[in-house]
């Protein structure tokens, strides 16, 4: 199973959800390495954003807790601290399942936005930004160039000046990202960066996910239904369904797992089902609808399981 | 994204259009109206001496007649005519190329008019006191603007902060000042007051945001309106603080740096060798609330281009994602609640010096509600757009009270100022019809890297709280 990490960069302990009588997320533990992808799957409903939502201080968990440690040593206390300090201190960032981009802004707008806790400190609180202090302006100049230079990475470089809003859906996921990666984390969060766009942005997404992990030193953690994605590019894996750690590892032992196979094709049967699962990698392309209309059954046979 | 000379051939085209049809249809429109205004207006009963007796009036019907036709031609002519060219060219390419050539020279224009307004022939006391109004009005049009415009808060009750300032005006120069610094602090009053009242509004904008930081929308319009009630009510109810109903009266009025505008020894005139007139006072102020204005709008414009002003429009935009990025946003709200106070208590301090007067009679939710009006008409976020919506809006009021020959056309008993919030309201409603993002519909991007773009304000969020 899963080999014990001395230093993970975040470490989830016992992490509960309740809203009201719902348990959506119970007792989940697992960690994140450093510079690692590890993504975070299983079907609809698992609890998987639930877990992001805790992590970024969206929800405070009912039990349990995410520490996260700088490689300075610093170590954070995730649930116990404010959303806008979670990204502003301990540098975790993320982007939405749904995308939160502010629309009304240009590109490069939004990408200065991200960088506001520089710009701010820079400006002196504004008390000096408002005479436009050297210091200020070359700060807001080195800010635009960082900009530029995420704007290349996810190659939206000839639409910094047109609003957010207008770009296409593809270019609005990788816009996200490059303003997730503006605040310069150690921890990006990705909620689905790949639903909803057609093969070719998704190679544009995989190229841009890609190039993080190998020029930035930072760990990226991953919620993603496309598994041609998921396999393609985490070192490790955590599945959960119904709130409920299920499997956890590298992706060939998840890929095998017995009941990874169950929760995601609902199949009795685990030799078939690997089989299945293995046809399912190998043409990632034509599985994908197959893969989606087992995902449908599977709530139905898993209730008759359950009883 | 738009073909513009696909668009403008299509209008040539659409010029060509069946005269014979419109004149059919108008000689059809006058006919019914002939017939359906004939009976009702036509015919006129009246009692004599118990007895019905009709009074034919056909002269009218024939003008009523001939308004509908007209009206109904002039439809043709500009409204359903054009409509034919297919509605995308019309609404893309027509206010859009306008919009942008006018922004960039309507401000400069504006601004040189404003400086020289004064010495312009004709301009009399009336309309320097007219466009001291006016520039009061697009003061604190461009200190709600950030935080409606700008940070996406709706307040109901800005007038609460105007009024700070101007009781913290009032009572500084007529009670405590004197009491602390003696009588001869007072020609200095205004220019040590407006950085304290200024002061005091923001702090009263920070405690208006702290119990409104997790109301968004409806609630927080409903809360802060609130507010401004709350403080028109304390004005009337503490009279031994601030005078009730009765208010403070006897405000000095503000000096030329010590220089009073009085006849004699130390007065204005006599120190430039001029001849004293009233209406040097009159300038002063308005110079003085164009100064004010203008750094109202500096300021406002240097914001915008510092992360905190990019802070407020994110936050309007998106309030999530600006958590997700690390900003503060009980902070941001708290800046943008603050700041637009405390523009409104250099307002609300200019406002006592030239009336040397307040009362809470002044402070009502109508005047909260016209400088909201001037924000929304301007285009939310828009500098220029609060100018334009001033002058319409605060122009139209007045020009009400200049419609006196109105009163030898119409009914006895007929007064036209009564009409103007009617009217007002009827424009607005037509306005917001016709451009309901308001007069302004492009948003200036604060920082670009190749060419500045206008983002077209369809894209850009109202603010959800």
């Amino acid at each position: 199973m899963e080999i014990a990490n001395p230093d993970p960069l975040l470490r989830v302990e016992h992490l509960t959800m309740r809203f009201g009588g719902l348990t959506a997320i119970g007792d989940l533990s697992f960690t994140a390495a450093r510079r690692e992808i590890t993504a975070l799957i299983g079907p609809n409903g698992a609890g998987k954003t639930t877990v992001f939502n805790c992590l970024t201080g969206f929800y405070k968990p009912t039990e349990g807790s995410i520490i996260l440690n700088h490689e300075d040593g610093k170590q954070f206390l995730l649930e116990r601290m404010d959303d806008f300090r979670i990204a502003q201190r301990a540098h975790v960032a993320r982007t939405f399942q749904n995308i939160r981009l502010f629309a009304g802004m240009t590109v490069l707008e939004n990408l200065m936005v991200a960088q506001h806790n520089t710009l701010m400190r820079a400006s002196g609180f504004t008390v000096t930004g408002i005479f436009n202090s050297a210091h200020y302006a070359r700060a807001n100049r080195a800010a635009v160039e960082f900009s530029e230079y995420w704007l290349e990475k996810a190659g939206l470089v000839d639409r910094a000046d047109d609003p957010a809003g207008e770009l296409p859906y593809g270019g609005q996921r990788r816009l996200e990202i490059a303003r997730a990666m503006c605040t310069k984390p150690v921890l990006l969060c990705l909620d689905e960066p790949a639903a909803g766009l057609n093969p070719r942005e998704s190679e544009d997404l995989n190229r841009l996910l890609l190039n993080i992990r190998k020029e930035q030193q930072i760990a990226i953690l991953l919620i993603e239904h496309d598994m041609s994605v998921v396999m393609g590019i985490s070192d490790h894996i955590v599945v959960l369904d119904y709130g409920v750690k299920i499997a956890d590892g590298s992706p060939t032992h998840v890929r095998n797992d017995p009941a990874v196979i169950r929760a995601y094709l609902g199949v009795e049967d685990e030799e078939e089902a690997e089989k299945v699962v293995e046809k399912a990698v190998a043409a990632v392309e034509k599985a994908a609808p197959a893969k989606k209309a087992a995902a449908k059954k599977s709530p139905a046979r898993k209730k008759e399981s359950r009883t | 994204m738009v073909a513009v000379p696909k668009s403008t051939g299509a209008v040539v085209e659409a010029r060509r259009f069946d005269f014979v049809a419109v004149a059919k249809d108008v000689l059809l429109t006058a006919l019914l109206a002939f017939i359906i205004l004939g009976p009702i207006i036509g015919l006129k009963t009246f009692a004599i001496s118990g007895s019905l007796a009709l009074e034919q009036r056909w002269g009218l019907v024939a003008i009523f007649t001939a308004i509908i036709a007209a009206g109904r031609l002039v439809y043709h002519l500009f409204a359903w005519h054009r409509a034919q060219t297919g509605p995308s060219t019309k609404t893309a390419a027509a206010p859009a190329l306008p919009a942008l050539n006018l922004g960039k020279y309507i401000g400069p224009v504006l601004l040189v008019l404003a400086i020289l307004l004064p010495f312009l022939p004709g301009v009399d006391r009336r309309i320097v006191d007219l466009a001291i109004l006016v520039l009061t009005y697009i003061m604190l049009g461009w200190g709600l603007n950030i935080v409606v415009g700008l940070a996406g808060l709706l307040d109901l009750g800005y007038v609460a902060f105007y009024a700070v300032g101007a009781y913290a005006y009032a009572l500084l120069s007529t009670v405590y000042l004197p009491l602390w610094f003696g009588e001869g602090i007072l020609p200095w009053a205004f220019f040590i007051t407006l950085p304290i009242a200024g002061i005091l509004a923001a702090i009263w904008g920070v405690i208006l945001g702290f119990p409104v930081l997790r109301l968004r929308g409806d609630y927080l319009a409903i809360v802060t309106l609130a507010f401004g009630e709350i403080v028109r009510v304390i004005l009337i109810n503490w009279s031994d603080f601030t005078g009730g109903p009765a208010g403070i009266g006897g405000i000095p009025r503000p000096s030329f740096f010590g220089l009073t505008f009085t006849e004699g020894e130390g007065g204005f005139a006599a120190f430039f060798g001029l001849e004293h007139k009233p209406i040097l006072r009159i300038i002063f102020l308005y110079y003085v609330i164009l100064v004010l204005a203008l750094f109202t709008n500096f300021v406002t414009m240097r914001l915008r281009r510092l992360p905190v002003g990019r802070a407020w429009e994110a936050l309007r935009e998106d309030e999530i994602a600006c958590r997700s990025l690390g900003i503060n946003t009980t902070s941001t709200k708290l800046t943008a609640f603050a700041i637009g106070a405390m523009f409104a208590g250099f307002a609300g301090s200019f406002f006592a010096t030239r009336q040397g007067f307040v009362s809470p009679e002044s402070f009502v939710f109508l005047e909260s509600f016209i400088v909201l009006a001037i924000v929304v008409l301007g285009g939310l976020g828009s500098q220029i757009g609060v100018v334009v919506a001033s002058i319409v809006i605060i122009g139209a009021f007045e020009a009400f009270r200049e419609m006196g020959f109105l009163k030898a056309i119409m009914p006895a008993g007929f007064d036209p100022v009564q009409f103007r919030m009617l009217a007002v309201g009827v424009a607005l409603v037509l306005i917001m019809r016709w451009r309901p993002r308001g007069f302004v519909t492009k948003r200036d991007p604060t920082v670009y890297l190749a060419e500045k773009k206008a983002v077209p304000t369809s894209l850009v969020a109202e603010g959800r709280g």
